[in-house]
């Protein structure tokens, strides 16, 4: 038979067979699709954290209080009993570990702040200049915290863009004073967009002087210390360096860890990367399952058309024809449920994006390609036994059957 | 080999000594028992007998649609025996054209899709499987039935479509069983008839029939009995 006829001949058939052609496609189209949203669902995930990551910087080391061994982890969690990490220790340090350049201490809370009449419950970020540098920070209008020495405990407030309409509309706030807790605060600064940080919405936040947010929080210590190193340090070496500072602080006790975001974005990656792998292979059973069903539908209808094969084979058909017949059919079926599945995935995938733009979900090329090849190799794979069955049909028994 | 090949009063057929048994649950059926057969090229030849005698599984011997379990079947001096499957479809498609009882044409197939299958198979043209389907057709008296499907069509109709697609291939033997059997007496005739007429333009023509009456009008007649040829 000619390839034209023989696709012509197939696709005519399943014209006339809609329901079974529905079914295959059905299933299909859904492992397809399964596939390609899981792959993107991990992907997005993977991209996400990958993100946070590139937003802290390659030559920055984060301190936090307390003694986690196995390097590379996750931080441990807030308070558990350790000793604090005071301001004055985060500017020692500095001055103490020669490859640091600057030092970001870090204190997170919420407190209620107010201009005029208005007043809101909003996070509190008390930390130094620094801190707008690492997780690339925009100023809109006005400036940074400023640059000088983070012990001070200096008025200035730098607020989100969201804060802003809320308490000031449209006036202008630059240089207007704010009341956070008990303390004023003299606006200096507005950021530009959500500056995303450990999961905080810095457009609803105000930013002041880490010690001013010591005083108002009444805290001991910092939650955190971002740690920034000369260009071309060994992050190792400074780690190393860094934990024997701290241990003469602490009176020779080792009770703060220290993590290099490159190392801790490896691992991420590592275990995003799997876990992308696997739930692509959840999908994949998707198609294994849609295989199974190929099969079976096949093998009805090679028992369902007997008659029709033993005719063919009786006009002079020969057992490859018959093979070709089936097998177009279900590559058909399967090609056009891969299909129907790509285009299914890329609806679902694009319509995530646009409710949750934060997380970049994408089907790779290579889970679209993988999935649609596994589609068609499933499909001709499990339609083969009941293709090499209709071909292996003896023309007389096949033309009898009732 | 082609129709016009075979010089006239060269063997098409030459069945020596065909068995073929049956298994039905440990019960053995003899339903070839030594069969010997020579057709002439261009012969008419109409095989009758009692029911159950071996006249339908002979033919699908002779059209190469079953194997038998012992013996030789040459076909235009060819031994079929020892083909293997892809050489006996080949030789169905080109030499032999087949007429069931029971019509089977593809239902989901208009007439004309179904006469050009044997060409599809083939590998044919589409231009030149419409021309050949359309003059057979027209010889037929089909002409105005092409776009129609099986179950738009009386049974004669289908039996004349299935003869269509039997010889469109211009194969040298047509081989037809039971053609009348699902027909009323009047496109019983009509089919007979037909074949009777393809016959005269050279086709070696072999009839399975139960009805003594349109066995007689065949210039040679087989009669069958319990698997053998019991005479002429
Ligand atoms: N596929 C088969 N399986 C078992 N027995 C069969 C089969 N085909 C034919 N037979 C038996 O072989 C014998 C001859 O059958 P058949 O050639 O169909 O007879 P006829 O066409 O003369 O009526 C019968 O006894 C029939 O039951
Ligand atoms: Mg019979």
């Amino acid at each position: 038979m000619r390839p034209m006829d023989l696709l012509q001949f197939s696709t005519q058939t399943l014209l006339r067979q809609r329901f079974r052609g529905l079914m295959i496609l059905i299933a299909m189209g859904l492992g397809v699709a399964a596939v390609m949203i899981l792959t993107a669902l991990g992907q997005g995930a993977r991209g996400y954290v990958m993100n946070e990551f590139a937003a802290i910087g390659t030559n920055v080391l984060a301190m936090f209080p307390g003694r986690q061994e196995t390097t590379g982890g996750m931080p441990p969690p807030m308070g558990a009993a350790a000793r604090d990490i005071t301001i004055d220790e985060a500017f020692l340090l500095q001055r103490r570990v020669s490859s640091i350049t600057a030092v970001a201490p870090l204190i997170v809370g919420s407190a209620r702040v107010g201009y005029a009449e208005r007043a809101r419950e909003v996070s509190v970020l008390g930390t130094s200049a620094l801190f707008f540098k690492i997780r690339h920070l925009t100023v809109g209008q006005g400036n940074a915290l400023p640059d000088g020495d983070f012990r001070v405990a200096s008025g200035e407030a730098v607020i989100g863009e969201k804060l802003k309409r809320e308490l000031f509309e449209a006036k202008p706030a630059i240089g207007e004073f704010l009341r956070i807790g008990d303390s004023r605060f003299r606006v200096v600064g507005i950021l530009t967009g959500r500056g995303d940080a450990m999961g905080m919405d810095l457009s609803d936040a105000v930013i002041i002087p880490v010690a001013a947010s010591q005083r108002l929080f009444n805290a001991a210590g910092l939650f955190r210390v971002l740690i920034e190193l000369r260009e071309g340090t060994s992050a190792p070496d400074a780690i190393k360096r860094i934990e024997a500072a701290m241990q003469d602080f602490h009176q020779g006790e080792l009770d703060v860890t220290v993590i290099s975001p490159d190392s801790m974005r490896a691992t991420f990656d590592g275990i995003l990367i799997a876990m992308t792998l696997a739930v692509s292979a959840i999908g994949a059973i998707s198609l294994f399952v849609a295989g199974i069903l190929i099969m079976n539908v096949m093998l009805i209808t090679v028992s369902q058309r007997t008659r029709e094969i033993g005719l063919l084979k009786a006009l002079g058909a020969s057992s490859t024809d018959i093979m070709r017949i089936f097998l177009t059919e279900a590559m058909l079926l399967t090609g056009m449920g891969a299909l129907v599945g790509v285009l299914f995935g890329f609806a679902v995938v694009k319509t995530a994006r646009a409710f949750i733009p934060t997380v970049p979900f994408d089907a790779p090329g290579w889970a679209i390609t993988a999935a649609v090849i596994t589609a068609l190799l499933t499909g001709l794979g499990f339609s083969w036994l009941p293709a090499r069955r209709a071909s292996l049909l003896q023309p007389v028994d096949a033309l009898q059957k009732p | 080999m082609n129709n016009e090949a075979l010089a006239d009063g060269t063997a098409v057929i030459e069945l020596q000594n065909i068995e073929k048994t049956f298994q039905l649950g440990d019960q053995t059926v003899h339903a070839l028992d030594g069969v010997n057969l020579r057709v002439m090229k261009g012969e008419y030849v109409s095989v009758m007998g009692p029911s159950g005698s071996g006249k339908s599984t002979m033919l699908n011997m002779l059209g190469l649609l079953d194997k038998p379990d012992r013996g030789n079947y040459r076909l235009a001096g060819h031994e079929t025996t020892t083909m293997d499957e892809e050489q006996r479809a080949r030789w169905r498609r080109e030499q032999i054209g087949f007429v069931f009882q029971s019509f089977h044409l593809v239902p989901r197939l208009t007439a004309q899709e179904n006469i050009e299958l044997p060409m599809l198979l083939e590998g044919l043209a589409p231009r030149e499987r419409h021309n050949k389907a359309s003059d057979v057709m027209a010889r037929l008296g089909l002409s105005d039935r092409g776009k129609h499907l099986p179950n738009q069509l009386s049974g004669g109709q289908r039996q004349r479509v299935a003869i269509a697609r039997a010889i469109v291939m211009r194969p040298a033997l047509l081989l037809a069983d039971e053609p009348t059997g699902n027909l009323d007496s009047r496109s019983g005739t009509d089919v007979i008839e037909l074949l009777e007429e393809l016959n005269r333009t050279g086709i070696t023509l072999v009839v399975v029939t139960h009805d003594a009456q349109l066995g007689e009008r065949a210039r040679r007649h087989v009669r069958m009995v319990d698997g053998r040829v019991a005479a002429e």
